[in-house]
């Protein structure tokens, strides 16, 4: 974006909320079961059906509003928003309109470590939707199929404030949202299977203009990655349009994937009319001051509190303890190495160097993997107490990593134990060293190229396994008795 | 005396000195429907054969209590379980539901014995029984007349002598218009008494369940049954349930009865005004305190209720899509017109309307004018009736401003066709019971007078029904269908 312009952006996430049935009757909510096997009269809209509300649902949503410094009002109730769409079994959605269960709320972003604030607006509760499933494209295919599978599993709704202004900062409250919600343990968060989804309300405007340009809103935004590049495709399609001279139409666009850009889904004119008005198949719902403090008594630790427990008390860089506290399965990887091993420094660097390295390689989550926080603190005392090297312990926990082995057994199927002991290692230096008498003469006229020659050479005999410290020392000895 | 021709309790009385049996009531009940159904036309199905089979295991069971063995009708806006239920509709004509509402599995737990489902105005929308996409029902009183609606079928079935007693709904009258119009006793509890659980939803915030008998005993025997929370329904009140026969004992010594000069007004027929009238004196008769009231609000009542019931309407309506049960337009080349189409075939004029009026009501820029006021008038009238309940026990009044009308006689006309609920309307859109009951008759038709109570009070409307049922003869009296 140029400096002419700002960009400003506000979120809609809806969180899938983590529960064993859906939100109005008792079907499974599992993720990924054969078609139309997780249906109800209920939840498929049949004639004289009735809606029970979830409590648990309830509770997960009073529970995110907590985390998100949200207030709880004592009143809430449940509207209709009524379309037409095979995949809406009773053609319209039960969600909350004017009165939802959290109003109002904020978090904090980090971006390049700058601090900032965006506000929550509200967060609501509503049903999810069917799952249409075409043969092809949806133009050209010749039926359809419905899946009712999802509908009815509970949602939250969580509106941000027009707080952001960049695709930057777009992503930085997602992944903050995202943690909490993890740590608040109300959602999955698998953008991939949908139970985090996320539309982008994206406008511009001249800097230093106080309102806010017309808005557009973005679809379809599986991943993190997407809703970056969305933003900064449409700020400055926006920008672009804006320049020669267009005006922007409030309209929905989608997000093509494969061509990365944005396209005009329907504008302002084409939009519905959903004709909200209280659902009267469910009283208002009163929501006690007691169960609202049972509630935050039961909060369990939230990503900033982690974040600063890992500042104060081990001393760590607010960039790692960010990255240590995105996931709660990362902190209690953490956590679990700490127990046992009070450098948090290098538990760290490892968490975040090799073991972040190999996740990201193979698209695994920390808890997926094969590596247990017991058996890093294994290796890590290997290499402090000298028998592994810094660089065995990289292929160590490599094949650690493939196989689920302890480092101790890795180390002993491979003999990959490190010589440490001088009565080995010192025959190999001098035989070495005597076979190498031009090098040696090198070394005695200052080539420091000298000192690597003999120490690759040794590695290389000993396959790797002479312990680096010693044999750098024997091997000055050594020279130096020439 | 034909078993048929017996109440409810004159049936269980006889069942339980073991001198018939369930299936010679079944028999004799479908004897009847045999000889008068062709000029009476209130069922839509009949369930002979599994009424037959039910009433042979009850009398091997030999338990005869409370409603065993008894036949019963249900308005076909019950869903019942793999018994085609069309809600009086096009668009479900061939629905069989795989489910049973809880008003129906009651009746059903206490081993009744359904006889067959009943003729209704489409999705209970009407006064008439006209709106029926199968047929009109006829009133056993005069067969050129319509029996009321929208449980028109359950109304005339009681009085023909078809069942001994029905379940109806009632939204804006349906249950008491037709009761009135059919000379039976007709009760709409309060809104929550019963579960709506099962019963295909017209407008969901005034629609209820209640009973069509043929006395007040019977009535109050079988609302024990129906009447109670059902934690399927989350707008069923969690609140006890008395036994409506206990106080059946003709004392209304010292009820405080108010009747509301606007209930008696112009458009009201003078016999009907009359009779209620009678009635009243005889309340005082009887040692009741009779006074008149108003109710400043009822006027608006009517207008503010074609806004609530249509809008919601437009929303329950929404899902016969065709997508999933019911009719379909297989002809239809996309899904939008799959979806208009099969609304435009499946749907009845009226309905159709409703759904417009409704969808309107509820439109951006519209909710505010028309649906938000509605629901304001709403909490008027329900003032209006908490006001003089702060005073009095009951409210009576006319349950219609006249009597029924001729087949055909207001079909063109929606709006007069309107007027008919005018005085049932406000009991709904303040949630209240009312009721029906037989109290005079108007050239050999009959009158209802209704009784209002205080939410969740049915058993004070049942007690002043029984005395005065107890002092008069209306409901002993029978049309005459020119067959023995």
């Amino acid at each position: 974006m140029s400096k002419d312009f700002e960009i400003v952006i506000g979120l809609e996430v809806h969180a899938e909320l983590k529960t064993q049935t859906k939100i109005f009757c008792a079907c499974s909510t599992a993720f990924g079961a054969e078609p139309n096997t997780q249906t109800c009269p209920v939840c498929a809209g049949f004639p004289g059906m009735l809606p029970v509300l979830n409590e648990l649902v309830v509770e997960l949503a009073i529970k995110t509003g907590l985390a998100l410094h949200s207030e709880i009002p004592e009143l809430c109730k449940f509207d209709r928003k009524n379309y037409f769409y095979p995949d809406s079994p009773k053609a319209y959605q039960i969600s909350q309109f004017d009165l939802p269960v959290c109003v109002g709320g904020y978090l904090d972003i980090d971006v390049n470590g700058q601090k900032k604030r965006v506000g929550i607006t509200r967060a609501h509760m509503e049903e999810d939707a069917g799952k249409l499933v075409h043969q092809g494209d949806i133009t050209t295919t010749p039926f359809s199929l419905v899946d009712l599978n999802r509908c009815g599993v509970p949602l939250l709704e969580i509106v941000s404030e027009p707080d952001m202004r960049s695709a930057q900062e777009a992503r930085a409250y997602l992944e903050k949202l995202r943690s909490m919600l993890l740590f608040a343990g109300v959602s999955d968060c698998k953008m991939q299977e949908g139970s985090l989804r996320c539309d982008a309300n994206v406008s511009i405007r001249p800097c230093g203009q106080k309102e806010y340009g017309t808005r557009t809103e973005i679809k379809n935004l599986n991943s993190f990655r997407a809703l970056e590049r969305a933003i900064e495709y449409e700020a400055n399609r926006q920008k672009e349009a804006l320049e020669d001279g267009e005006i922007i139409v409030q309209e929905t666009r989608t997000w093509d994937e494969e061509k990365q850009l944005t396209r005009s889904m329907r504008s302002k004119e084409e939009a519905h009319d959903y004709r909200y008005f209280p659902e009267p198949d469910l009283p208002p719902l009163k929501i006690s001051r007691e169960w609202v403090d049972k509630i935050r008594g039961q909060m369990p630790e939230m990503p900033d509190q982690a974040q600063s427990r890992l500042v104060e008390e081990y001393g760590l860089p607010e960039y790692d303890a960010g990255l240590l506290t995105l996931t709660p399965e990362n902190l209690s990887f953490f956590d679990q190495c700490l127990k046992e091993y009070p450098d948090a420094k290098t538990v760290s660097n490892w968490m975040m160097g090799e073991l972040g390295r190999l996740l990201n390689q193979n698209n695994l989550e920390i808890d997926e993997c094969n590596i247990k926080p017991s058996h890093l603190v294994q290796m890590l005392k290997a290499i402090e107490d000298g028998s592994i090297s810094g660089k065995m312990a990289k292929a160590i926990f490599e094949e650690m990593f493939i196989s689920g082995k302890s480092p101790a057994l890795i180390i002993k199927e491979k003999g990959l134990v490190q010589i440490s002991d001088e009565g080995t290692l010192l025959p190999v230096i001098e035989d070495i060293v005597k076979a190498n008498p031009r090098v040696v003469e090198d070394y005695k006229n200052g080539k420091d190229k000298a000192l690597g020659f003999f120490i690759g050479q040794i590695m290389k005999f000993t396959r790797g396994q002479a312990n680096p410290a010693l044999v750098n020392k024997l091997l000055k000895e050594c020279l130096d008795r020439q | 005396m034909e078993l048929f021709e017996l109440t409810l309790h004159e049936l269980q009385e006889r069942l339980a000195r073991r001198e018939i049996t369930s299936e010679e009531i079944v028999k004799s009940i479908f004897t009847r429907i045999n000889r008068v159904e062709a000029k009476v036309k209130a069922f839509i199905t009949l369930t002979e054969e599994s009424a037959l089979q039910k009433a042979r295991e009850i009398d091997t069971g030999g338990k005869y209590s409370g409603i065993a063995g008894i036949p019963l009708g249900l308005k076909d806006i019950f869903c019942t379980r793999g018994v085609k239920t069309t809600c009086g509709s096009r668009i479900l004509e061939n629905f069989v539901p795989a489910y049973e509402s809880t008003a129906s599995r009651r009746l059903h737990e206490q081993q009744g014995v359904l006889a067959g489902k009943l003729n209704m105005d489409e999705f209970a929308m009407g006064s008439s029984t006209e709106n029926s996409a199968f047929f009109a029902t006829h009133n056993p009183w005069d067969l050129t007349r319509v029996p009321g609606g929208s449980s028109g079928g359950s109304a005339a079935a009681v009085a023909a002598d078809e069942v001994p007693f029905a379940l109806g709904t009632d939204t804006g009258g349906s249950i008491r218009q037709p009761a009135s119009y059919c000379g039976v006793v007709g009760m709409k509890p309060t809104y929550g008494r019963v579960s709506r659980w099962g019963v295909i939803a017209f407008a969901s915030s005034l629609d209820q369940v209640g009973v069509f008998s043929k006395d007040v005993r019977d009535n109050a025997l079988v609302m024990n049954i129906i009447a109670g929370h059902d934690p399927l329904d989350s707008t069923s009140a969690a609140i006890e349930v008395p036994d409506y026969t206990s106080n059946l004992d003709g004392d209304v010594k010292g009820l405080r009865i108010a009747y509301p000069r606007e209930y008696f007004g112009p458009g009201i027929d003078s016999a009907i005004t009359q009779s209620i009238k009678k009635a009243l004196l005889k309340y005082e008769e009887m040692g009741a305190v009779v006074e008149e009231v108003s109710l400043p609000h009822s006027e608006y009542a009517l207008p503010a209720y074609y806004l609530v019931a249509p809008a919601e309407a437009s929303a329950n309506l929404a899902r016969f899509d065709g997508v999933r049960y019911g009719y379909r337009d297989f002809e239809a080349e996309n899904v939008v017109s799959m979806f208009s189409q099969t609304r435009a075939q499946g749907f009845g004029d009226e309905v159709k309307r409703r759904i417009m009026l409704g969808t309107y009501a509820l439109s951006s820029g519209y909710y505010d004018a028309y649906y938000l006021k509605a629901l304001k008038v709403r909490r008027l009238i329900a003032n209006d009736f908490a006001k003089v309940f702060s005073d009095f026990d009951m409210i009576v009044s006319p349950t219609t401003p006249t009597v029924a009308f001729k087949l055909g006689e207001q079909a063109g006309d929606p709006l007069t066709l309107y007027m008919n609920d005018i005085l049932t309307v406000p009991i709904n859109m303040a949630g209240l019971p009312g009721m029906s009951i037989p109290c005079g008759f108007e050239q050999g038709l009959p009158i209802g007078m209704q009784l209002i109570g205080k939410a969740f009070d049915e058993a004070t409307l049942y007690k002043a029904a029984y005395a005065f049922e107890q002092n008069t003869e209306y409901h002993t009296m029978k049309p005459d269908l020119g067959v023995k």
